[in-house]
């Protein structure tokens, strides 16, 4: 009935239907059947219970690393390091979920993924109290992070914390006490994941915490004057959103992948950045934006072995929305929309200096 | 340049006919027509938001007028850009320098026109031309100081030797005097009366009567958006262009009775605060505000004003000193504390500090009581609430949105600041501290922010004023407190002090 | 009289080049091929760090940040390939050029016209540029290789010849484009006019230099400069291409350019102190002086970068404009 709630809605939806026929067009041009591709998406991510389970599973975690991202930018800050902060909550939750057999499901589980949200609220601080307290920008931190922790990660599960007599590098697995199964068909993790995303939407528009965060966000010096502590605000928010993206990790290894292994979450950090944008950095369309890319995702080996498409086309899919979405000019002037003043484009850029 | 014999005025350098410029609904400038002479000093006299701006604007080539033609040395131009207006010989000194900050005074005026030597940058040759400039012209400007290291006076003269290099033969001072000391404004006056003796024909934009009638020829004053008036200086007087300014008589008079002051609410010494480039800006400062009295400050600007405020209100960290709020020293306390102890605060900037442009109306009128009952509890933030009072603060304080839920961007620049007094006034409070409380605000709005200053001192808030406008000062205050580089030169009783002495000891000339 | 904006930065990379070159030839005459192993090593790791911070201060003090090296790198390497694969390697480095013009070119027109916010602009391109670098991917190529040129006499120096002086033709490029750039940036009309576009694009713009033009310019040829350090890494040191190659050279040299306080040579001498601490850390594990894992390796400049900036980061002041769109 009130169409005006879903206008923003129609740049990101118009964004994403342009990429896909650019998309089929390449698959076209590369000698593919753009219809055999889309076939195939249709197969492994729609087609029956089993398929759209594993979509919901590939996007739980797009979840939880887009409102990490949203969470970021509300501060007016960037963080481009949830890939990293993702693998430390994936990883440590892993480690847990072999390391502390024995106990009862009811305390295994919830220790795990505190355990994933804690270590991957780590980096995260780190990378906030460098911003607040000594200026340095956040994407240079993160982005340095993330390459540490992906060769920590690569250490540990090849090391120390390798399943013994094995040859591949990854953890032992997850026992059953840690593991996120199944609720009526739903993935737990997906789940979990909607219900985070409730809990971010309330507290980004509904608490005072989340108004000190969009102030700081949208004027640090009014948030000055208003006696909002920008440091303060800029180290939780940094913290909240390693948090988000560790808690993305921990679900993954508990509920998809059963345990660590290198490379089964590469990327994730990335697509967050697009989550974020084609949601316009609003949460509550966080979950329809991962519930797309989890689809495309999850359609990766069928889009090899059922239409010979190099599963990479989805990326370029994904980049090409992200730029219409980034570049809105662009979009309406590929679709002849009139501008518009009042869906503001996200700008949150204040150059390198604090 | 030679020929000063000439009769000035005698030949139009400049002449500008029917220019109009509309932004959608609204029109700016409407049908402006006036002349000028070479060698001749002609004031454009307005309110803010008379159009001023924008007719420079169209005469720099920033914006395109949409009716009306602009005719250099009798020619139609089109100027496009400021590259254009530059080559046609007009040149501007804006308000805010367009100086590059790290870079040499050389550096600035041969920027765009730069002598070069084998390919290379001519570092030494520009040096000797601005030297020479400098010299012809009387301006004592060293060409290898770094911009950012000299005073506003010695930076604005930049600007005038950088129209200069460019050969300019009509150079347009918007607003120039809003940032100088009255010695420093002198001294303009002085190089203004040689560039004009030169052959430079002047346009100098202010709204500041007493520079008019003392350094100009001819005045030409804009009313919203059109020419009210052209007329020879010598034939006026600053009542007659006052109400053709404003176009009725102003009254800058605030009707107050005498103030009862009580007891000291305020109470400085010894404050030393740093400015943001780590630099000491108050130095040692002694200040007493008492409840029931409007203290105003005067001084010029970037004499610690700013600073001063900003440690009071504890948003800039104190090197030294005592602050004693009502008998407590408020040491170590933050913003919130100090606002909680009843410490309101209009800012200087209000774009910057007092609102969130992005921001509802409504959420601006609670920006800092926004953690407080009843606009939230238990932190979750209660929105009924926060419209009740906002619909009540909107209608007390008269300010023209559309609704709440407007974004405070929209709104006019007197509204907006209209936002910024009602939060700050609605609550109880025993100090106010209002800087610039009317900077870049109608003339409507200003009576309006005055009354409600007046009204809080007869509740018996101690009001601390500063203002760059010393009519704005003798006007609402009881006390005047003038402060130079950082400390207070003297206190003088509102009633009996003269503009001349605050003036002579803002500029450091009495021997105070 | 030099001019203000150089003679306001220091300390002067000259001093440092210096202390680094005694103590290279001090370590030589006390560990002879070792520390020329751990010399050469230093450079060749670092030059292509060098030429992709050249891009970033070209973009930075020009007022546009550029996030988005990276991906220009990628996409330089992945054209330079697979174009020398098809044409021959003259192509294949033209191709990385071009490509990274394009990938710059992309970013003007978002950050200039339409101003786009650049950190999202820039993270578009890694993210695009690393989608069309895996699709468009083929196994199976090989190409030629480009040749060792070296410089008669100079290259007979000790320790210094082979490094400096006997180099592949994009190692001896980025050399003279770093000290190209100091000399233009510092000494030429262009480079007062940058400077001035990157400091305070409104007074560039009120004396007539066309701040849009300036900033498409540096942008894209700063992103050809990426796209040739992408194909130093393809085409010129590996022969190969491989998904992610670049492994985040292009963000490192992000934070050299700060490290580098926007100042070319500067930035040079920061990617050798980051290519000689790798090299240390190589050469001890080889000599089994100590026992890193590779994995610790790699760590090394990420970790010091973050150090680094830690201990440094109030002191350097960015270009005033960087980030922010104009007008």
């Amino acid at each position: 009935m009130n169409l005006d709630r879903l206008r923003p809605a129609i740049l990101p939806v118009a964004a994403v239907v342009v990429a896909l026929t650019i998309g089929a067009v390449i698959v076209a041009v590369d000698g593919s059947s753009p219809l055999g591709a889309a076939t195939a998406i249709w197969v492994a991510a729609f087609s029956g219970p089993d398929a759209i389970g594993a979509t919901l599973e590939k996007a739980t975690p797009l979840v939880f690393a887009g409102l990490a991202v949203i969470v970021g930018v509300k501060a007016g800050l960037f963080n481009i390091g949830a890939q990293g902060q993702l693998l430390v909550g994936a990883i440590t939750s892993a480690y847990a979920g072999y390391r502390f057999a024995g106990l009862s499901p009811l305390v295994h589980l919830p220790l795990c993924l505190l355990i994933g949200v804690v270590f991957g609220a780590l980096p995260a601080w780190l990378a906030g109290v460098l911003r607040a307290k000594r200026g340095v920008h956040e994407v240079i931190v993160t982005i340095m992070l993330n390459t540490i922790i992906f060769n920590l990660t690569d250490w540990l599960a090849g090391g120390p914390w390798m399943e013994p007599g094995q040859v591949i590098s990854r953890t032992p697995p997850i026992v059953g006490s840690a593991r996120m199964g199944r609720v009526a068909g739903l993935p737990t993790g997906f789940v979990l994941a909607m219900l985070v995303t409730v809990a971010v939407w309330f507290m980004l528009e509904h608490t005072t915490f989340g108004f000190r965060l969009a102030t700081v966000g949208a004027n640090r010096h009014a948030a000055h004057y208003a006696g909002i502590s920008v440091g303060a605000v800029t180290v939780a928010a940094m913290t909240l959103s390693g948090a988000l993206a560790g808690l993305g990790g921990a679900v993954e290894s508990l509920g998809v992948v059963g345990r660590f292994e290198p490379g089964f979450n590469a990327g994730l950090g990335f697509d967050g950045i697009t989550i974020a944008l084609l949601a316009r950095v609003s949460p509550r369309a966080v979950v329809p934006a991962a519930l797309f890319i989890g689809a495309l995702r999850a359609s990766s080996s069928e889009l090899q072995a059922g239409a010979h498409v190099a599963p990479a086309i989805v990326d370029v899919v994904l980049g090409v929305a992200l730029l219409l979405v980034a570049a809105p000019l662009l979009l309406r002037w590929l679709l002849r929309m009139p501008p518009s003043l009042s869906t503001a484009e996200v700008q949150f850029t204040r150059g390198w200096g604090s | 340049m030679s020929d000063s014999e000439e009769q000035p005025g005698a030949d139009v350098v400049l002449e500008v006919r029917g220019l109009t410029k509309r932004f959608g609904p609204v029109v700016a400038d409407s049908e402006v027509t006036l002349q000028l002479r070479r060698g001749e000093v002609l004031a454009l006299l307005g309110e803010n938001g008379a159009g001023k701006s924008t007719l420079v604007k169209m005469l720099v080539g920033l914006l395109r007028p949409d009716a009306g033609e602009i005719r250099i040395g009798g020619d139609v131009v089109r100027l496009r850009s400021p590259r254009d207006a530059i080559g046609r010989g007009i040149a501007v000194v804006h308000q805010h320098f367009q100086l590059v900050p790290v870079m040499t005074v050389a550096e600035n005026v041969v920027l765009g026109a730069e002598p070069t030597r084998r390919g290379l940058f001519d570092h030494r040759k520009a040096a000797a031309e601005v030297r020479a400039l400098s010299q012809r012209f009387g301006l004592a400007v060293e060409p290898d100081a770094v911009v950012q290291d000299l005073p506003i006076g010695m930076q604005q003269r930049v600007e005038i030797i950088k129209a200069l290099y460019r050969g300019a033969e009509i150079l347009i001072l918007d607003e120039p005097t809003a940032v100088l000391t009255p010695v420093e404004t002198d001294e303009l006056l002085r190089i203004v009366a040689e560039l004009a003796e030169r052959g430079v024909g002047i346009i100098f934009i202010t709204h500041k009567l007493r520079e008019v009638m003392n350094g100009t020829d001819r005045v030409v004053v804009l009313r919203d958006g059109r020419v009210v008036g052209d007329v020879a200086t010598a034939d006026t007087d600053e009542a007659g262009l006052a109400a053709l300014m404003v176009g009725r008589p102003v009254v800058l008079h605030v009707d107050k009775e005498p103030a009862t002051p009580g007891a000291t609410v305020l109470e400085i010494r010894g404050l030393e605060v740093d400015d943001d480039r780590g630099r000491l800006a108050v130095r040692g400062l002694d200040l007493d505000v008492r409840a029931g009295e409007i203290l105003g400050i005067a001084g010029v600007q970037d004499n610690g004003q700013r600073e001063l405020v900003e440690a009071i209100c504890a948003m800039r960290p104190r090197r030294a000193g005592t602050v004693v709020l009502a008998g407590r020293e408020v040491e170590g306390l933050d913003v919130r504390a100090l606002h909680d102890l009843g410490v309101a605060h209009i800012p200087e900037d209000r774009d910057k500090h007092g609102l969130v442009g992005g921001y509802f109306v409504a959420e601006n009128l609670v920006l800092n009581r926004f953690d407080q009952a009843p606009f939230s509890r238990w932190g979750r933030r209660d929105f009924a609430a926060i419209q009740r009072w906002a619909r009540q603060l909107i209608a007390d304080f008269d300010v023209r949105t559309p609704s709440v839920y407007a974004r405070t961007d929209a709104l006019s620049g007197g509204n907006k600041q209209k936002v910024v007094v009602a939060r700050e006034l609605s609550r109880e409070s025993v100090l106010l501290v209002a800087a610039q409380p009317t900077r870049g605000v109608d003339v409507g709005s200003i009576e309006f922010i005055h009354q409600q200053l007046v009204a809080a001192r007869d509740r018996g808030v101690a009001v601390l004023l500063v203002s760059a406008e010393l009519e704005e000062l003798f006007a609402l205050s009881d006390r005047i407190a003038v402060i130079r580089e950082g400390r207070v030169a003297a206190v003088l009783d509102a009633k009996s002090a003269t503009r001349e002495t605050v003036g002579l000891i803002m500029a450091g000339a009495a021997g105070h | 009289m030099r001019p203000a904006w150089v003679r306001r930065r220091p300390p002067p990379a000259l001093g440092v080049a210096a202390a680094l070159l005694v103590a290279a030839f001090l370590a030589y005459a006390i560990w002879g091929f070792r520390a020329a192993a751990v010399a050469g090593f230093a450079v060749r790791s670092c030059t292509p760090l060098a030429l992709a911070a050249m891009c970033g201060i070209l973009c930075e003090r020009t007022g546009v940040i550029n996030i988005g090296i990276e991906g220009q790198m990628l996409l330089g390497a992945f054209a330079g390939f697979f174009g020398a694969a098809a044409f021959g390697v003259v192509f294949g480095v033209l191709a990385a050029a071009i490509i990274g013009a394009l990938g710059g070119a992309f970013l003007a027109v978002c950050a200039v016209s339409w101003r786009v916010d650049q950190i999202i602009a820039g993270a578009v391109i890694n993210i695009v540029a690393m989608g069309f670098t895996t699709f468009f991917y083929r196994p199976g190529f090989v190409i030629g290789s480009l040749p060792t040129w070296q410089i008669p006499l100079l290259a007979d120096l000790p320790l210094l010849g082979p490094i400096f002086f006997r180099a592949q033709p994009l190692a001896f490029l980025t050399f003279a484009v770093v000290i190209g750039l100091q000399v233009t940036l510092f000494r030429t009309t262009w480079g007062l006019r940058t400077t001035a576009v990157g400091e305070h694009p409104g007074a560039a713009d009120t004396v007539g230099v066309n701040v849009a033009r300036y900033r498409y310019g540096n942008v894209m040829l700063g992103g050809a400069l990426a796209g040739l350090a992408g194909a130093m890494l393809s085409v010129e040191i590996t022969g190969s291409f491989d998904r992610a190659m670049t492994a985040g050279r292009g963000f490192l040299a992000l934070a050299i350019v700060i490290m580098g306080r926007w100042r070319p040579m500067l930035a040079w001498t920061a990617a050798l102190l980051f290519g000689l601490l790798s090299g240390l850390v190589n050469q001890l594990n080889f000599d089994q002086v100590i026992d890193v894992p590779p994995q610790f390796v790699a760590m090394v400049p990420y970790g010091t970068t973050i150090v680094v900036l830690a201990v440094f980061s109030t002191r350097v002041r960015p270009p005033a404009a960087a980030g922010r769109p104009y007008p």
